[in-house]
């Protein structure tokens, strides 16, 4: 789950990360007000959850409370659309009014989960504010990185280790060591995915301050991380997937094709999006159905893809194994006959239950497109709308 | 005990819940030894003809079990593997998904000083066809004995992968199915390693994912195999889009795509498929090529 800059200045802030002063306003005669309480010029920045927002015009400088208040009648309810969230963007219903901060330096931070180690990294690097993936592709030697051991936890002499490899020293590298270190708890502490403080800042008056921040959570861990969960903002999500949520479909996501998917376990769904893209057609979405232990999981998933509107023709993948054949087939049943999928329908299964999954399709005298590999379900699939 | 598993194997089943007794049933119809449940506060039971204990300690103590097969809920689920961890387990397969990464970067951490392997979390756990040895949730009539092993990041493509070998009349000797979690017990190169030194075994199916950078490390121990691989990587056409900021993609960089991945198993001498349809054929042909079928 990701956070808003602001949620996350304020997690950060907890833990003894020092951020610009800063409110957070959702109409303009707050946000002038946020302005005159600070004093001085500020910044006014959008709150949606992608990055590139300042290339949108979602960040801009005002002098004054009143221009302050002028700059966030135009940002606020604007759709911002960046390169990180697709054509459709994403709406702006708040911003963060902060002072304006002059920058002497700027620095990057941010921790994530290393699959390979088993361990959460801290990559540092001078090169604050620049893309990070270029820096590292083309002088790795510029990217600094300590592992946080997760049985003994961050240790002082890492966070003085990155400290001074920033080149934060004298009076700086004390309180760079302690927003390292703040950092990595409000890390290991929430359940983090991804936080990234980009840039550090050190400003002209010789402050240190974390003047843009990105945090996510790890999604499995919200049930322990219930002040967190209500933080979310479901604005930021598309519709179609929060529907799926709704309905209990965590692994939904919606795709740009016309060919509705709906498919067991990851890896096979990811399959089927190739054998329906070698096959010459697109999905429209990506489902993945999990264990469905009952037909009305399956029709409460069919009817997302039915009322999809660009859905034009309907795949239904499975290999059962904990998940039955035999239920799903009962709940494609059910959603043909409530009409939920109006639309062509390819069934292919195989694995626990078939035969009973079979029987029930053949007594069902639906009409139903029926493959056997899915490679040839695929194919099917896009033959039915062509 | 190349595939983890075999003819003395004795596991016990911690989370002896709907999906728990349904998978013991199996795991036995199919004429594998399961020994007991494990379900706190329900010790001295019997459920479905199973013996329940309180602990996975008393299973080993009374009935040497020496596979733990784990269905616990995601939220004690790390609890359940240090608990098989604690009891000397040799073999711990555990199926549960959603575990949250910290919990199982600390159980790893724990692992580095104990004998114990674990397979998983979020797989669907191994099958040693030959001896009749059923660890796990695959559907056991699309598997035929013979010597083809099978590794896979996900559980319904082992499915597909197996099915797709016994139409074209290859067996199997048995799957390891490693897990698609970020963090897994026993990642594709250590599971290759072990089908290299299984016996039955005379060639591998290995199916990876975009993502991470697990079918690199797989590259490079295939550069050191006697036996074939016939490769797949899932996930080729699916968009970039949830991109995790930037921080993940600096450990990874370029390596997390299909195609970095496909090349870095062409040239450790892999025959990597593109269509996932073509698993069972390309197997037969490089068996066909090598004598071996």
């Amino acid at each position: 789950m990701k956070l808003h800059e602001y949620q996350a200045k304020e997690l950060l802030a907890e833990y003894g990360v020092p951020v610009p002063a800063g409110s957070i306003a959702t109409t303009p005669e707050e946000a002038a007000e946020a302005a005159a309480g600070i004093g001085g010029a500020v910044v006014v920045k959008a709150q949606a959850h992608t990055g590139a927002r300042g290339k949108a015009g979602g960040v801009k400088v005002a002098n004054s409370a009143e221009e302050a208040g002028t700059i966030a009648q135009e940002i606020l309810g604007m759709n911002l659309v960046t390169n990180q969230t697709g054509p459709s963007g994403l709406p702006v219903n708040s911003v963060l009014i902060e002072e304006a901060i002059e920058i002497d330096r700027e620095l990057y931070l941010s921790v994530a989960i290393d699959g390979s180690a088993a361990m959460p990294v801290i990559i540092a690097s001078q090169e604050g504010g620049m893309d990070i993936e270029e820096v590292a592709a083309q002088r790795p030697e510029a990217i600094l990185r300590e592992y946080i051991d997760p049985a003994a936890g961050f240790q002082g002499f890492q966070a003085r280790a990155l400290a001074f490899g920033l080149g934060l020293t004298g009076d700086l590298n004390r309180p760079a060591t302690s927003l390292i270190e703040s950092l990595a708890k409000a890390f290991m502490e929430s359940d983090g995915s991804i936080a990234e403080i980009n840039p550090v800042v050190v400003t002209k008056d010789g402050r240190l301050l974390a003047a843009d921040a990105k945090f996510s959570i790890d999604d499995s861990a919200m049930f322990r991380q219930k002040s967190l969960d209500e933080k979310r903002d479901r604005t930021q999500e598309a519709e179609k997937e929060l529907e799926a949520q709704d309905a209990g479909i965590q692994n939904y996501i919606k795709l740009d094709g016309n060919i509705g998917c709906l498919v067991n376990g990851a890896g096979l769904a990811m399959s089927t999006l190739d054998a329906i893209k070698m096959a010459g057609g697109d999905a429209a979405n990506f489902l993945d159905i999990g264990t469905a232990n009952s037909p009305e999981a399956v029709v409460s998933a069919l009817r997302i893809i039915g009322t999809d509107p660009d859905v034009e023709a309907v795949l239904v993948n499975i290999f059962g194994g904990l998940a039955r054949t035999d239920i799903i087939a009962q709940g494609v049943i059910d959603a043909k006959n409530q009409g939920l999928i109006p639309q062509p329908t390819v069934i292919r299964l195989a694995g626990s239950n078939v035969n009973e999954g079979n029987e029930l399709l053949d007594k069902s005298g639906l009409e139903l497109v029926r493959a056997d590999g899915f490679a040839q379900a695929a194919q099917a699939a896009v033959d039915a709308i062509s | 005990m190349s595939l983890l598993l075999d003819e003395n194997s004795k596991v016990v089943i911690q989370g002896f819940g709907s999906a728990g007794q349904r998978e013991a049933i199996i795991c036995r119809d199919y004429g594998t030894s399961v020994v007991a449940g494990v379900t706190p506060g329900k010790g001295g039971q019997e459920i479905e003809g199973f013996p329940i204990r309180n602990t996975v300690q008393e299973a080993v103590d009374e009935f040497n079990a020496n596979v733990s097969l784990i269905f616990v809920p995601a939220p004690f689920a790390a609890d359940a593997i240090l608990e098989a961890v604690g009891a000397q387990i040799p073999v711990i397969i555990c199926i549960t998904e959603n575990i949250p990464v910290l919990d199982m970067m600390r159980v790893k951490r724990v692992l580095t000083t104990s004998d114990s392997i674990l397979i998983g979390p979020n797989c669907p756990g191994v099958i040693n066809v030959g001896a009749h040895a059923r660890a796990g949730i695959m559907p056991v009539d699309v598997y035929t004995e013979g010597n083809v092993g099978v590794i896979s990041r996900s559980g319904t493509l082992v499915y597909e992968a197996v099915d797709q070998l016994t139409k074209v009349g290859v067996g199997q000797s048995g799957s390891i199915g490693v897990g698609g979690d970020p963090i897994i017990g026993t990642n594709q190169a250590q599971a290759l390693a072990l089908l290299e030194d299984d016996p039955n075994t005379a060639a591998v199916v290995l199916i990876g994912e975009i993502g991470g950078t697990a079918e690199q490390e797989a590259a490079e121990f295939i550069k050191t195999m006697s036996k074939p691989v016939v490769a797949f990587i899932a996930g080729a056409t699916a968009p970039p889009g949830r991109r995790m900021g930037h921080a993940g993609a600096i450990i990874a960089g370029a390596a997390g795509t299909a195609e970095a991945k496909q090349s870095a198993l062409r040239e450790a001498g892999a025959h990597v498929v593109e269509n996932p349809g073509d698993i069972g054929s390309t197997m037969l042909n490089v068996l066909k090529n090598q004598g071996l079928a």
